[in-house]
């Protein structure tokens, strides 16, 4: 009885309670996540990866501060649907860069992990002001005031310096420019082969139809429109991500 | 890699038959008999005068 | 007690937020700064009023009718701890109304400040944390000062965890209207509001600890085990779910030390666990105490309330990963959650036989006791819910619910049915002993809550699950040539009649709040309604034969 008489101690002791439930609770999670950290086929790279350019990560900071995260997913699941409606499944890679992830849990609008080069810029700028206009169903809320907010950014390099605090590979010459990059991509007369070196894909010129300044709008559609296009599925072999 | 594999590995062993132990235990206890005196004692902590 | 050195603390506090929104680095932390500022300045004034006013504690000793003595319970707290409860319950559930509103309506959106985007966070972090907090801090103070027959460890430190938490409230809250947010769902408030939160956590669990420690009663009866747990889990939870590293020190936005797989996975790792150790466990404690003492008899079995316990705990924290049923999670990670969280269904329903069994022998009373009827849907709504979350949380239920309103629903019969409900009849009986009256100013509008409440829970549930499954099936539709039936737009306006009686569903459970609020008013003023009994409860004499 000498096992069972400690078990009435734990009863009694309100410390080895806690103690005990505290272990109790913390295993399921070490097995379930320590293991993400080391495991290849979460951490792996695809081709075709790269950090947010500053003015896309100024625009998926407004994506989550205006909590689009809940009504649209950027998660595409491996479904015949899925993969009819929004294209090629979601790939563990594509959000490796994404602090915080932005996953999402419901779909009271459609699925957006690549509506990048779906739409025109026009088009974005037109629904954002008033979805309705070109969707009569839709129910989404209008974001007009983006369009009359200038980007305010106090600090983009300290925005990706923290970025790669937490791991994201921006080096030494992405942070140097990020203040003149946020500026170039959404100035249509800018040069931006620069811009275009240190981020490949990255969509440049005017996005919101006002070319005099930079807005929250601009930074918004600049997101919206990478949005899923970083990876060539031309040339992406599906097995080798199988797990 | 290989720390993964030993965690894994110990996760579906020992750990697992560990924590099965523990429950085991645990229903046992309670369930144990000459422990139903002292649940009902505690039962009745509530309703005691307060 | 005078509480000088807790008024200065709060002066310097209104000075240093004064200097945050001064130097702040951008304009949506210099904001709420100046939120933060306010609020402690009210606090200040109030406290100041306090010194010169209300020397040893007078406000106290005139409500509980006596110097308050080492030797009685620290109730005083606890009071403030139901009317927040109320209070913050009709705010939620109003804002509730207000997004389901917006779903039907998209003209009802006020951008930017009220938009559906930044209210949704809004009303869910209301009802959970600000209603369900409330409830949760108040009953376990309550609680654990009758079982274990002490008085509350600590002191004020009672009402340093009051108050920081409502400080806590206010400072999220108004940071997801300004559009302060982290981003991640069900732990929205960004790094200062997560560090403030976190202090206070740790006095809470100090002071029920304490609490325990000190105990007269040898034996920590089961429903502080629940309590306990809850508090400790969600202290790991919240600090692992919420690392970060802040841009600036004087600025809103951090960016999450994890990313992509292993972020989704350590947010719903906590998403989960916040349902299964907030909004479960903890209300099993409150279920443990009050539905024995509202019946005035014992729990059915003591021993399977331990086993349950064990099993609970032990099995919950596994079941996240059926949030991300095939995503980009690794697939064993996936099954892990799946089998957990269909193993899940077996203690959940211990649970439930055991809390509806107490009843046993005393079934008259679900007529008589409108409050005893409130516990028992509410116990009766966790059933159905323990057996909907696993049943979901099999993959290929999961492929057609994930991303619909099916989920809604399901969180809302939990939600509504089980902590809303719990959490009601607890109120109703600890109103007329907190504040010393015979009984609650009417059991009829008891009963009117709980008809009001039912109907608009069942309304709810039943429109959501018809919606999620026709969303989820309109999705996946294929016709004989092979294409997409339907455009994702057509399954939006096919939501519209949906939405708009979820939205009467929620109403209808709103108008029950109202009309707790003003039972509780009233009784709290002292009144009783001048009312017939309620059918039976009252035993009419029978003549001999």
């Amino acid at each position: 009885m000498s096992i069972l008489d400690k078990h009435a101690y734990i009863e009694r002791n309100a410390t080895l309670l806690l103690v005990s439930s505290l272990l109790v609770v913390t295993i399921g999670g070490i097995v379930e996540i320590a293991p993400l950290f080391y495991l290849q086929n979460t951490i792996e790279k695809v081709e075709g990866m790269r950090p947010y350019s500053p003015l896309e990560l100024a625009g998926r900071n407004i994506y989550i501060r205006e909590g689009c995260y809940v009504c649209h997913s950027q998660m595409i699941r491996p479904f015949r649907d899925e993969v009819e409606r929004y294209g090629h499944y979601s790939l563990a890679a594509e959000s490796m860069f994404d602090h915080p992830f932005q996953w999402g849990s419901k779909r009271t609008g459609p699925d957006l992990a690549r509506v990048g080069d779906k739409y025109s810029n026009e088009w974005h700028v037109q629904h954002l002001n008033e979805p309705r206009d070109v969707v009569p169903e839709s129910i989404m809320p209008s974001y007009s005031f983006l369009k009359d907010t200038p980007l305010k950014v106090s600090n983009i390099k300290a925005d990706l310096t923290t970025n790669t605090e937490v791991g994201v590979p921006y080096n030494q010459e992405m942070l140097d420019n990020a203040e003149a990059d946020l500026k170039a991509q959404a100035d249509p007369n800018a040069d931006t082969a620069a811009l275009l070196a240190r981020y490949p894909k990255a969509k440049v010129g005017d996005f919101d139809g006002d070319p005099n300044k930079v807005t929250e709008m601009d930074a918004l559609v600049a997101y919206l429109q990478m949005l899923g296009t970083l990876v060539d599925y031309s040339s992406y072999n599906d097995e080798s991500g199988y797990r | 890699m290989e720390t993964y594999t030993a965690m894994r590995q110990f996760a579906d062993s020992w750990g697992l038959l560990a924590m099965a132990l523990f429950f085991v235990g645990v229903i046992v206890f309670t369930l144990r008999p000459g422990g139903k005196r002292q649940a009902q004692e505690a039962a009745s902590i509530p309703l005691k005068e307060d | 007690m005078n509480y000088t050195i807790e008024t200065i603390l709060i002066g310097v506090g209104v000075f240093l937020a004064v200097l945050g929104a001064a130097f702040a680095q951008d304009s949506l932390f210099q904001a709420h700064m100046g939120v933060l500022a306010i609020s402690l300045a009210i606090g200040f004034i109030l406290m100041l009023r306090r010194i010169n006013f209300a020397p040893a504690g007078a406000g106290t000793a005139a409500l509980v009718g006596g110097a308050p003595s080492e030797s009685e319970y620290f109730d005083e707290v606890v009071r403030y701890g139901v009317i927040a409860t109320v209070f913050w319950g009709v705010v939620g559930f109003l804002v509730g109304v207000v997004v389901a509103l917006q779903l039907a309506f998209p003209d009802l959106n006020i951008e930017p400040y009220l938009n559906f985007g930044r209210l949704r966070p809004l009303h869910t972090s209301a009802v959970i944390f600000a209603f369900g907090g409330n409830a949760l801090i108040a009953t376990s103070f309550y609680v654990v000062q009758r079982t274990c027959r002490a008085r509350l460890f600590g002191g004020s430190l009672g009402w340093f965890v009051f108050w920081g938490y409502q400080l806590f409230i206010v400072m999220a809250a108004t940071g997801y209207v300004l559009g302060v947010t982290q981003g991640r769902e069900y732990a929205e408030p960004e790094w200062y509001v997560d560090l403030w939160i976190t202090i206070v956590w740790v006095a809470y669990l100090l002071t029920f600890l304490g609490t325990i420690l000190k105990r007269k009663e040898p034996h920590i009866y089961v429903a502080n085990w629940f309590y306990l747990s809850f508090i400790v889990t969600i202290a790991m939870l919240h600090v692992v779910n919420n690392l970060a590293i802040p841009v600036s020190f004087l600025g809103s936005k951090s960016y999450s030390l994890f990313s992509g797989v292993q972020d989704a996975l350590t947010q719903w790792w906590y998403g989960h666990n916040a349902v299964g150790f907030f909004l479960t466990a903890g209300f099993l404690g409150m279920m443990y105490y009050f539905v024995p003492k509202q019946a005035g008899r014992p729990v059915y079995s003591y021993r399977l309330s331990i086993i349950h316990f064990w099993a609970l705990i032990f099995m919950y924290i596994w079941a996240g990963p059926h949030h991300l049923h095939y995503t980009a999670l690794p697939d064993w990670a996936q099954t892990l959650g799946m089998v957990f969280s269909v193993m899940l269904w077996m203690p959940s329903w211990g649970g439930m036989i055991n809390g509806l069994m107490t009843l046993s022998g005393a079934w008259d009373k679900i007529r008589t006791d409108p409050i005893i009827r409130m516990m028992i849907i509410a116990i009766a709504f966790y059933g159905m819910s323990t057996f909907e979350g696993p049943m979901m949380s099999i993959k290929a239920v999961n492929s057609l619910s994930h991303y619909t309103e099916w989920t809604i629903g399901h969180v809302h019969s939990g939600a509504l049915g089980w902590v809303g409900m719990i959490t009601f009849g607890a109120v109703y009986y600890l109103v007329p002993k907190l504040w010393g009256r015979e009984r609650l100013y009417s059991l009829r509008m008891v009963n009117w809550h709980f008809w009001l409440a039912t109907l608009g829970i069942v309304i709810y549930a039943a429109v959501l699950w018809v919606a999620g499954i026709q969303q989820g099936l309109m999705w996946r539709e294929y016709d004989s040539n092979g294409f997409l039936v339907y455009s994702f737009a057509e399954s939006v306006k096919a939501m519209f009649p949906y939405y708009v009686l979820r939205a009467v569903g929620g109403a209808l459970y709103l108008v029950g709040g109202f009309v707790m609020a003003y039972n509780v008013y009233m009784t709290i003023r002292g009144y009783q309604r001048n009312e017939a009994p309620i059918a039976g409860s009252v035993p009419v004499l029978q003549p001999a034969e």
